[in-house]
């Protein structure tokens, strides 16, 4: 066995490296490839050797051979060898072959699952990392869904190495195993706060990923984003940030208005050129999305379009590329602001580059007026004459079509100067655009009749001088518009000056070498021409006219009868065999005019592209059911087509027939013409319906021209685009002139009136009349189409399987499937190994949103999950007890208080989520209505009674409700940015604080107390006892699902180095107050806490205490025995403390509504006590968010400075307060059915405030 | 999300190709010869982005390359990408910094092989891809701080070292034997010099 190994190393000293290889091939230029192949050979039989590192070596040149091209999948297995290494340097090797040719089918890959979950738990952070890449390359849906919550686990890795890789390969994860994304969410968004910047980049890496496809689901996540965006300094994450914003505005506009602002800030201060584009670039999708009726946003998109200039006018053609790139955004919405910069971009359609020149195109396709567009294509002509390459020259003549076609032609203000353009642009050499130029000139000839006769015009001329096309090899692509101006001819050809010699233009021998299509529309056409040449002729006394036409045809048709293209020969000798008939028929003197132009009659109306897909299929129509059963079923085959079409009319079942009589025939013929009328489809002989030409009432009784007569009708010769940007400018300056003199006549009239501004401004796009009573024909869709334009999403796309809702509670189902026991979980300590360390995985209870998101930012996960059991208990209680005092109120929709509605259903939580996001939303100031304010100050009067009476239910959950506050009060958006900030600290330094952020929240609810002013923060933990080994601090609640319990949580910390475990917690019963304790025990026996403290790890546990009466506030002494074990002994330890209960304590925050609260005062079964407060020295809200908060009072209703508030006790005592501020006076007149309780209460408030 | 990344030099030799979404060989190839033809015809002093090639992306893809001496570096990129970002993430610009972040990419090339060139990329494919690791992984930019990658890049390569690296001392010596043999003796020792250079990868 050592000799081998032996053997194989001296081997390997034999064996080509990779250098070794690479330098092989280059000294090999000429036989490369043989050269290589023998390579191959080499490290086939390299592969086979058992030394690992020979293996490592071959895979590593077998890498690099698949970048030269080389498929290499062969070696798949010996690759996944290579993998498994335990040394890092092969290991790394193995790993980057696997994502260079790797790919989800690759079989072998399903072998890798095991070897990648225990590099991901590696000791070796290194080891993770080469795994995690490698995965990223090659992840599979079946890896994604073993290895989900492998990796999920690593988001939590003590290294940000790890950490941020983790976290990006979720996204992969995600992709391919979509039912990850839910429960791994919470942990990814916890990471948008994560410490270390690397892996906080990645997180907002991740969610920017998610959010651009899907962006609905993230809206409410925009108030975190846009914290970070106020305090990152990361220009990398804050790009990534506000392009997402770019994604979130449209959905929301109210964001938009909260982002203008710092976007304004950040665009104004920022020196990094990328940072100021993605801002401008945001700023821009905000206002498109805020285009209608916010006014005073001029300013903004000055600003923008002040940047893009300055990058447009820079130097580096990369700034000037995406300078003009944003600016085609702006266009869209605020083409004004675009337009006054037209020379600077004119200017850069003489670039050199070309993607400037191309990207100043687009540009202009949304700059023309009716007023520039004839200027801009007429710069845009000289410019094709210029260019050199073709490519760029086709370029040049797509745009100036669309530029000229869009939105129906809207801008063309003469028809004659665009079909001049399009004439104008068949002179061009080499072009591969004819057909788009021959589909413009049908497009414009059928869809504006009042242009019929003169496009007619030029067509007969075009194919007149057809040669000029036809003679030079280069010009093939153009021909295509002869089709055009044939069918033209022959379709419109009562509008043709001269028939016969059009006639004859079409016939001539040259055409013959014409592609084949274009030679069928010719003979076609030449055949509609004879028509109406005949109609014509038939008229005349003279009748060798028309003779001598079907001659003419007879004589040249044979020609096409020959042509090898089987459309044009068919319809030659069949158009042919017609003439050759009707010549007869002149010889015999009858009349055949009128029966050959009925075979052309009727009008061919435009069909909208999308219009097949857009026909709704009919009520009781299933596309899907069998119109024939399937073959082996034959014996019902009669009846079944019946069964199917049963409902329908017995026309559309296609009953076989095999003889038909006379009646039934004209009874179907009736009916296909009812069918037929109804059709939108069925292009009808008399244009008598309606609704195809809805913008024209009466289309008939329009002129057909109404040409304006300072325009020659015809232009002799081709047309010169130019003489009509000449005339066009008369005729509009003529135009001017007469409506001035109108204006002053009217204003005569008025005499003189104010209207002075009109007689020198610049003409408005209105002011430009076309010159043509232009008619344009809409294109046609069916009746009652569906609006939906769904056409345009893939169906493949992976991206459609994560439009997930991220704020729906997580089901029991959903889980990740986790793998047993694994090292990774045992080397973090008990204390944070808890249920709620991977909440998804292994939380039983459905989450309401919100508190996944509470759970997240605390990392204590354990003691957080039992307070929030908690609280769900006391808000379910909440909720039952609500229904009680309300009576049928608790069933109405709108809901109180955010937190009832979480509860209640499942499918609200949602909706308190938006709320949520609703309230951040509101906060942008909105122009504020002066009225209402003024009505609401009226209504503050300080009488209670009268107060809730008169005003509306507060509804915090209505937009405009907050919106008609947040209006009083538009500075605090300033202070907002601050306020956040601290907020952030606050959940990021302690857990208690943690707390208080859900007491402020609470207070917000009900009223809008947290909306001006950062509230310092508040703590409902105070410090129970402390020694050097421990610390507790305790929060007592009333229990909502019993009246007589009190819930007294204590957070123990240990302070010291070692162990403590076997704690203890004792308290001295009273008369009125029992510690709760489990059956079976003493009444002094104490209560066993159900954990141990590791070293610096804090926990929670929770003690029942059971009250006789709550009235008044109680101490009781109590015990804390624990051991303190270090490595070679262990001590008892002892801690003695004083549990004070006070009657606030005993109260439960409770919302009220208005118009119950003033019932209560009403009922007067309250006693009334009142007391004073000198000196208090904060702000008004400040003062109510401490009594809700240390009082447990939620706000009812707040005017100015004056507002009621209601709180409950455990037992169902009511206490209502109205509390006055005057100065540093704070007066609070309270009611209550107990007065003692009542006066204990206020007694506490008063101590609080003495406090501060 | 960023969907490929080439490196070819002047010829349209491949110098380095990682491609983020699957491409079978011949395809990859394809991508490397269309890209090549459309980034090698423009002018240095032309912008950097090109509206996708055929191949590869659509209309949502952007081709965001630099020309860096022989090479071209090249990034397929969507929107969801800032370009000048990516231009950032390749090479400091001589005239602007877009971002304020280092060229990271080039640079951190720059540093861990002392004045990168086009020889180190040849020889080195593979550390060249282990320092692209550490800046883009699986299509989106994993870090953007070049002292942080150079670090890791460092660390990683201390431990191959420790771990006596994948080719050792002798081996090394009898190839160089092995190559006495071969016609071309100035180049191999040309080479040779360069290889010298590898074991002090970092230096710094």
């Amino acid at each position: 066995m050592a000799l081998k190994i032996v053997k194989g190393s001296i081997d390997r000293m034999f064996d080509k490296n990779l250098q070794d290889l690479v330098r092989g091939i280059r000294n090999h230029k000429e036989d490369e490839a043989k050269y290589i192949s023998t390579c191959i050979d080499e490290i086939k039989q390299e592969l086979k050797q058992d030394n690992i590192a020979v293996k490592a070596n071959a895979v590593c040149k077998l890498t690099y051979l698949q970048m030269l091209g080389y498929d290499v999948s062969w070696a798949a297995f010996n690759i996944v060898e290579v993998m498994s290494s335990s040394k890092f340097t092969y290991k790394r090797i193995g790993y980057l072959a696997a994502s260079q040719c790797f790919h989800e089918s690759t079989d072998v890959i399903m072998l890798t699952t095991n070897q990648i979950r225990k590099d991901l738990s590696s000791p070796n952070q290194y080891d993770t990392g080469v795994a995690l890449t490698g995965l990223s390359c090659f992840v599979t849906p079946d890896l994604a869904r073993d290895l989900a919550n492998d990796i999920m686990t690593l988001m939590s890795h003590t290294k940000p190495y790890i950490r941020k890789k983790a976290v990006l390969i979720m996204y992969k994860v995600f992709l391919k195993y979509p039912e990850s994304l839910r429960p791994a969410f919470p942990r990814l968004k916890e990471k948008l706060e994560d410490p270390d910047p690397g892996v906080q980049s990645a997180a907002v890496n991740v969610i920017c990923e998610l959010a651009r496809r899907n962006p609905k689901n993230y809206l409410s996540l925009a108030p975190l984003f846009f914290k970070l965006m106020t305090s990152s300094t990361n220009n990398w994450v804050l790009i990534k940030i506000i392009k997402l914003f770019g994604a979130l505005t449209p959905l929301e506009p109210r964001l938009g208005k909260k982002l203008i602002e710092p976007l304004t800030n950040l665009i104004h201060s920022t020196s990094a050129m990328s940072l100021l584009y993605e801002c401008v670039n945001t700023v821009i999708a905000v206002l498109i999305s805020l285009s209608s009726g916010m006014p005073n946003h001029s300013a903004s998109i000055q600003l923008c379009v002040q940047k893009l200039r300055i990058l447009i006018e820079d130097s580096d053609q990369n700034l000037k590329y995406l300078g003009l790139l944003a600016m085609s955004k702006i266009l869209k919405t605020h083409p004004k602001s675009v337009q006054s910069h037209k020379d600077l971009i004119l200017q850069c359609l003489d670039d050199k580059d070309e993607s400037i020149r191309l990207r100043a195109l687009d540009l202009l396709y949304g700059m023309v007026s009716k007023k520039n567009l004839m200027e801009i294509v007429k710069k845009l002509m000289l410019h094709v004459d210029k260019a050199e390459g073709t490519t760029y020259r086709d370029e040049l003549l797509t745009k100036i079509i669309d530029i000229c076609s869009q939105s129906n032609y809207q801008y063309i203000t003469n028809f004659e100067w665009y079909i001049s353009i399009l004439v104008e642009l068949t002179r061009l050499e080499g072009t591969r655009h004819g057909h788009l130029i021959a589909s413009q000139m049908l497009d414009v000839a059928i869809r504006v009749k009042a242009i019929r006769v003169f496009a007619v015009a030029q067509m007969a001329t075009l194919l007149d001088n057809a040669h000029l096309m036809t003679g030079n090899v280069q010009r093939k692509g153009i021909c295509e518009v002869l089709y055009a101006a044939a069918w033209i001819c022959g379709e419109f050809s009562e509008h043709l000056e001269n028939p016969m010699q059009t006639l004859e233009a079409m016939l001539r021998p040259k055409v013959a070498t014409l592609p084949g299509h274009i030679q069928a529309v010719y003979v076609q056409n030449a055949a509609k021409l004879f028509a109406t040449l005949l109609k014509n002729q038939e008229g005349n006394t003279d009748r060798t006219a028309a003779q001598e036409t079907s001659q003419l045809m007879i004589d040249r048709l044979p020609l096409f009868v020959q042509s090898a293209n089987l459309e044009v020969q068919e319809r030659a000798s069949c158009i042919l065999q017609l003439v050759k008939y009707i010549q007869k028929l002149q010889q015999k003197d009858v009349e055949v005019a009128e029966e050959v132009i009925a075979l052309f009659a009727g009008e061919l109306n435009p069909v909208a592209p999308k219009a097949q897909k857009k026909v709704p299929v009919p009520e009781g129509l299933d596309l899907d059911a069998w119109i024939n059963e399937p073959p082996s079923e034959s014996e019902s085959e009669d009846e079944q087509p019946k069964a199917i079409f049963a409902k329908e009319e017995p026309k559309h079942s296609r009953a076989r027939h095999t003889e038909v009589d006379e009646k039934e025939l004209a009874k179907r013929r009736e009916a296909r013409k009812q069918e037929q009328a109804n059709n939108p489809f069925y292009i009808k002989a008399s244009p008598s319906s309606q609704k195809v030409y809805q913008e024209a009432p009466g289309v008939e009784h329009i002129p057909v021209v109404q040409i304006d007569l300072s325009v020659p009708l015809k232009v002799p010769g081709l047309p010169m685009s130019d003489q009509y940007v000449k005339l066009e400018e008369e005729r509009r300056q003529k135009e001017r002139v007469e409506k001035k003199k109108k204006e002053k006549k009217k204003r005569k009239e008025k005499r003189g009136g104010r209207g002075k501004k009109h007689d020198s401004g610049p003409e408005s796009e209105e002011d430009i009349t076309p010159a043509h009573m232009v008619d344009i024909v809409t294109e046609e869709m069916p009746e009652n189409a569906l609006p939906s334009d769904d056409d345009d999403k893939d169906p493949n796309d992976p991206h459609k399987a994560l439009d997930i809702d991220l704020d729906k509670p997580l089901a029991d189902s959903e889980k990740l499937p986790v793998r047993s026991h694994r090292a990774a979980e045992a080397l973090k300590s008990p204390a944070e190994d808890g249920d709620a360390e991977s909440p998804a995985s292994q939380e039983p209870k459905k989450k309401s949103s919100k508190e996944k998101r509470e759970k997240k930012k605390d990392k204590d996960g354990d003691r957080k999950k039992s307070k929030d059991d908690k609280k769900k208990k006391k808000k379910h209680k909440r909720e039952e007890k609500g229904e009680d005092l309300f009576g049928g109120q608790a069933d109405e929709p709108v809901v109180q208080s955010e937190e009832i509605s979480e509860v209640a259903a499942p499918p609200a939580s949602n909706a308190a989520e938006v709320s949520d996001l609703d309230f951040w939303l509101s906060n942008a100031p909105v122009p504020s209505n002066a009225q209402e304010a003024a009505t609401l100050a009226a209504e503050a009067a300080p009488v209670p009674e009268k107060a809730s009476g008169t005003a509306p239910d507060s509804e915090p959950d209505e937009p405009e409700e907050t919106d008609k506050k947040s209006s009083k009060h538009k500075k605090k958006k300033q202070k907002r940015e601050k306020e956040e900030k601290e907020k952030k600290k606050k959940k990021k330094h302690h857990h208690h604080h943690h707390h208080s952020d859900g007491g402020g929240e609470e207070s917000v609810q009900n009223g809008t107390v947290e909306e001006e002013e950062p509230l310092p923060p508040m703590s409902n933990y105070c410090l129970l006892a402390e020694n050097s080994y421990i610390k507790m601090e305790i929060d007592i609640q009333g229990n909502l699902q019993d009246g007589s319990q009190v819930v007294v949580s204590v957070i123990f910390e240990n302070k010291c180095d070692n162990f403590l475990k076997t704690m203890e917690f004792n308290v001295l019963d009273s008369l009125n107050s029992k510690l709760q304790r489990p059956e079976g025990s003493g009444p002094h026996d104490g209560l066993s806490v159900p954990f141990q403290l590791p070293p610096g790890v804090s926990n929670e546990a929770r003690f029942v205490f059971t009250m006789q009466s709550i009235v008044m506030p109680q101490k009781l002494k109590g015990t804390l025995t624990f051991i303190i074990k270090n490595e070679d002994s262990s001590t008892h330890e002892k801690l003695d403390f004083k549990l004070h209960f006070t009657c606030s304590s005993y109260l439960i925050t409770t919302p009220c509504y208005s118009d119950a609260f003033a019932k209560l005062l009403e009922s007067g079964d309250l006693k009334c006590s009142s007391v004073r407060l000198e000196g208090v020295n904060m702000p008004f809200h400040h003062l109510l968010a401490r009594i809700c908060f240390h009082h447990h009072f939620s706000v009812v209703e707040r005017i100015d400075s004056c507002a009621s508030m209601y709180s409950r006790s455990i037992q169902g005592h009511h206490v209502c307060l109205l509390v006055k501020t005057s100065g540093q006076t704070v007066s609070i007149d309270a009611k209550c059915d107990e007065p003692t309780l009542l006066g204990n209460v206020l007694d506490e408030i008063k101590q609080t405030f003495s406090q501060c | 999300m960023i969907k490929a990344i080439l490196i070819f030099n002047n010829h349209g030799k491949p110098r380095l190709i990682r491609f983020y979404q699957y491409f079978a060989e011949d395809l990859q190839q394809q991508i490397i010869r269309e890209t090549f033809h459309l980034v090698s015809k423009r002018d240095d002093n032309v912008c950097n982005f090109l509206e996708g090639g055929s191949l590869i992306g659509g209309s949502d893809y952007k081709l965001i390359y630099r020309h860096y001496a022989t090479l071209y570096f090249v990034f397929c990129v969507d929107s969801s990408e800032s370009e000048l970002g990516i231009l950032d993430l390749i090479q400091v610009s001589l005239y602007s910094v877009y971002t304020h972040i280092c060229g990271v990419f080039v640079e951190t090339l720059d540093k861990c092989f002392e004045n990168v060139c086009e020889l180190d990329l040849i020889f080195h494919m593979d550390k060249v891809h282990y320092i692209l690791q550490e800046v883009v992984m699986g299509g989106m930019v994993l870090e953007t701080n070049m002292n942080e990658i150079v670090a890791q890049v460092e660390v990683q390569t201390r431990m191959e070292k420790s771990e006596g690296g994948l080719s050792a001392a002798p081996a090394r010596a009898v190839s160089a034997v092995k190559n006495m043999n071969l016609p071309e003796i100035p180049r191999t020792i040309n080479i040779g010099d360069l290889n010298i250079k590898v074991p002090s990868l970092s230096p710094f």
